[in-house]
């Protein structure tokens, strides 16, 4: 069985966390003590249904609020598939937590209001997960159970967004209709809209095709840790040095010839080590440790590469980047700690080219700053060289984060671009 | 040519990104610790860290806070497990928080030094100079800790702002801050129950016999078996019967229920645990019962 990590996205109301509740509760993934302890609530506040909305409110500011703050992340399994549900906040002061959220996921759903139709929120949120390159779309018209059902309303939403989102990279977009607070096409196809000829959201869900989204073509280990046993009456591992990291991309195998950033020294694979014996191969996302023929002076923040494809070194970066801090603002001169695979260094914000309005994707060249929740494309001068691809081709060697150095928040998240 | 589709199980994904986790904090901390209570969910961690360093030893101690009400069987099974290991444990007691008068003991039938231990826990962290501590928590277990980062900040007084946490991206985790801060690190944060219990299947993992499916003398409050024992303060209307139970998690013995079952093998636990249609807390922590946001409120004032 494989893992489908996902993500609700989508204007405030629009019905996200009922859907998660929905889709929870149809599949037997809610306990009945999860689902008294709801009931209660619901009723203790006088609202005449279930409001499975507070099976992933979580927090006491939420449930007082009736939205959500923060992610949550709740877990479900049908016989096909484990999943890993994300469900983010619609308010724009909580972008940023949006973002932490869809940042892993392999499907995003976009939850529309069929009466409001695409709203600024729906474009923003959409825009950001072609940002984050979730490869797979579902675009949800809820609440269509207050608008009858209506064919005509779901292709109206339907041609609005389509025209949109031409606009962005994304390259697997599926629409569905659906009530969540009902149940329609979430668990199962709705008798209340014949017209709809496609599946239901679960069935879409169990089945999208996520393997070959991995990059299994560019050999890329970030080097993570060394170890080297030092019990002293341990002769057999006495002189034992292994590379540990998470595999980032390709197919390593032993003998494979490697070569090492930044020296540009080869070597080969000597084994693939892990606590269960050694192994034959190691690909995305599996952590090992590689021992290697030559001696090389490796440590964290190295890279393995193969000789004839390797990522970018590089100390100029293009990037663009969703700008995450409250108060603080990203502007040309800002000094910044910066942290990509495994490596963590200081960057230099040398140019802000422009602010992207998420509305119309226009951008402002006359922009000065970015701000909360404003994203930009930027140049960044960086203390020491790092190992990047571009993020598109690439999540893990193309995304990092810049983490400010007086307060130690997490500021902004980046994604490389045009790495040359 | 057979093309390969390099798929990964469910288990081998989470183990993955759990090892990747403990790594990535052995190299950005100073004094990480592993709270290990001798629980299911920290035996599997404790699993993990072997793994994520081997051939070399795990590269930091264990820490068990010992409310002095624990279970012989999960105490016993603590001290084996950190000898077979050679791996330093440090055992901070809720009792000698209770003597140096920096808690207060609650009184009455409900008693619990269940919330005592947070100062127990914060004193040792600081005592030791920790800057990074594992903990066995899983999203799946309660609504609060559904809301959690892996990496998660916690202020000099060791309390937890769930309105104003750090981004989190990717697989990058955000590992700075100031002396006398700390981070909460949840390598578990994506297993569920059922995960755990495979994986403890899997790889043939020794648990405390406590959860397998024995005879032992309870008595009912409040929908829960709690065990008859010194430390439980019994009311006469609360008659003592025996009963083939087990636990489903284990914590401190005033809290913590039983549940009635059969189960004998790792394997009828898994049919079991598959076909239940109760949490495992709302089945077994009274700490829970308290209020709709207990576990919020002792998270925020720093709790595991
Ligand atoms: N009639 C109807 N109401 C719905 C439907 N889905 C959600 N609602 C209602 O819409 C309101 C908002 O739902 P939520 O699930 O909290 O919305 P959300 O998108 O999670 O909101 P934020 O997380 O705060 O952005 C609640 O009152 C729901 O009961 C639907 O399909 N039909
Ligand atoms: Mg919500």
């Amino acid at each position: 069985m494989d893992i489908l990590r996902f993500a609700t996205a989508g204007s405030v109301d629009d019905g996200k966390s009922t859907l998660i509740g929905r889709l929870l509760y149809d599949s037997k993934a809610i306990f009945e003590d999860q689902l008294e302890a709801v009931e209660r609530t619901s009723r203790d506040r006088g609202t005449e249904y279930t409001d499975l909305s507070l099976l992933t409110d979580g927090l006491r500011a939420e449930r007082e609020q009736g939205i959500t703050i923060d992610v949550a992340y709740r877990y479900f399994a049908t016989p096909r598939r484990k999943f890993i549900i994300a469900d983010t906040p619609g308010h724009i002061q909580y972008t940023r937590n949006m973002v932490t959220g869809a940042s892993t996921a392999d499907l995003a759903i976009i939850l529309i209001d069929a009466r409001k139709g695409v709203l600024e929120q729906s474009r923003r949120h959409a825009f950001l997960t072609s940002l984050l390159r979730v490869p797979h779309l579902v675009l949800a018209v809820n609440k269509m159970d207050l608008v009858d059902y209506s064919q005509e309303r779901f292709e109206e939403i339907r041609e609005e967004f389509t025209a949109f989102a031409s606009k962005l990279n994304v390259s697997d977009l599926t629409f569905i209709p659906i009530s969540a607070l009902n149940g329609d096409n979430v668990v199962s196809r709705s008798q209340n809209t014949p017209w709809y000829l496609g599946t239901s959201l679960l069935h879409h869900l169990e089945n999208v095709h996520i393997a070959s989204d991995r990059n299994l073509t560019d050999v890329r280990f970030p080097v993570q840790y060394v170890i080297r046993p030092q019990r002293a009456n341990d002769h057999a591992f006495h002189d034992y040095r292994g590379y540990a990291g998470q595999v980032a991309g390709g197919v390593l195998k032993p003998g494979d010839e490697v070569v090492h950033l930044p020296s540009g020294l080869t070597t080969r694979i000597a084994s693939i080590d892990t606590f269960d014996g050694p192994v034959e191969e190691a690909f995305p996302p599996m952590s090992v440790t590689l021992r290697f023929e030559d001696d090389i002076d490796i440590s964290r923040g190295d890279m393995i590469a193969r000789p004839n494809n390797q990522p970018h070194v590089a100390q100029e970066l293009e990037a663009m980047v969703c700008w995450m801090a409250d108060g603080i603002k990203l502007t040309p001169r800002s000094k910044l700690s910066i942290k990509h695979t495994t490596r963590t260094a200081r960057a230099l914000v040398r140019d802000l080219h422009y602010r992207l309005d998420v509305n119309t994707l226009h951008r402002d060249e006359e922009a000065t700053s970015l701000g909360l929740n404003e994203i930009g494309r930027v140049s960044l001068r960086i203390t020491q060289p790092l190992f990047v691809d571009d993020y598109a081709r690439n999540r893990q060697t193309g995304g990092f984060i810049l983490v400010d150095e007086a307060t130690n928040g997490t500021v902004g998240a980046g994604m490389v671009l045009d790495a040359s | 040519m057979l093309q390969r589709d390099y798929t990964t199980s469910q288990l081998d994904v989470l183990e993955a990104e759990a090892i990747h986790i403990m790594r990535e904090v052995a190299a950005e901390f100073e004094r990480p610790c592993l709270l290990f209570s001798g629980g299911k969910d920290s035996i599997v961690m404790l699993r993990l860290a072997e793994k994520a360093f081997w051939p070399a030893a795990i590269p930091f101690p264990l820490m068990h806070v010992d409310t002095g009400h624990n279970f012989k069987e999960v105490i016993e099974f603590r001290d084996r497990r950190s000898v077979e290991l050679g791996a330093r444990l440090i055992v901070a007691s809720v009792q000698d928080s209770i003597d140096q008068g920096r808690v207060v003991e609650e009184t009455g039938r409900r008693a619990s030094r269940n919330r005592l231990q947070t100062t127990t826990l914060l004193d040792a962290i600081e005592e030791h100079e920790f800057d990074a501590v594992f903990g066995g928590a899983r999203r799946d277990e309660e609504k609060a800790r559904a809301k959690e980062r892996v990496f998660s900040f916690r202020d000099d007084f060791g309390q937890w702002d769930p309105k104003n946490q750090r981004p989190e991206l990717w697989s990058l985790y955000n590992a700075r801050i100031r002396k006398g801060e700390h981070i909460r690190v949840f390598p578990l944060s994506n297993w569920t129950e059922l995960d755990v219990w495979d994986y403890i299947r899997r790889e043939g993992i020794e648990i405390p016999s406590i959860y397998f499916a024995h005879t032992r003398k309870v008595f009912e409050r409040d929908g829960m078996l709690l065990p008859d024992s010194e430390v439980v303060q019994r009311g006469d209307d609360e008659p003592l019967f025996e009963a083939v139970v087990r636990y489903r998690t284990v914590g401190d013995m005033t809290c913590t229920g039983a549940v009635q079952s059969p189960a004998a093998t790792v394997e009828e636990i898994i049919e079991e645990i598959a076909a239940t249609r109760i949490t495992e807390r709302g089945a077994t922590r009274a700490d829970d019962r308290s209020s709709e946001a207990a576990m919020e409120d002792r998270k925020r004032e720093g709790y595991f």
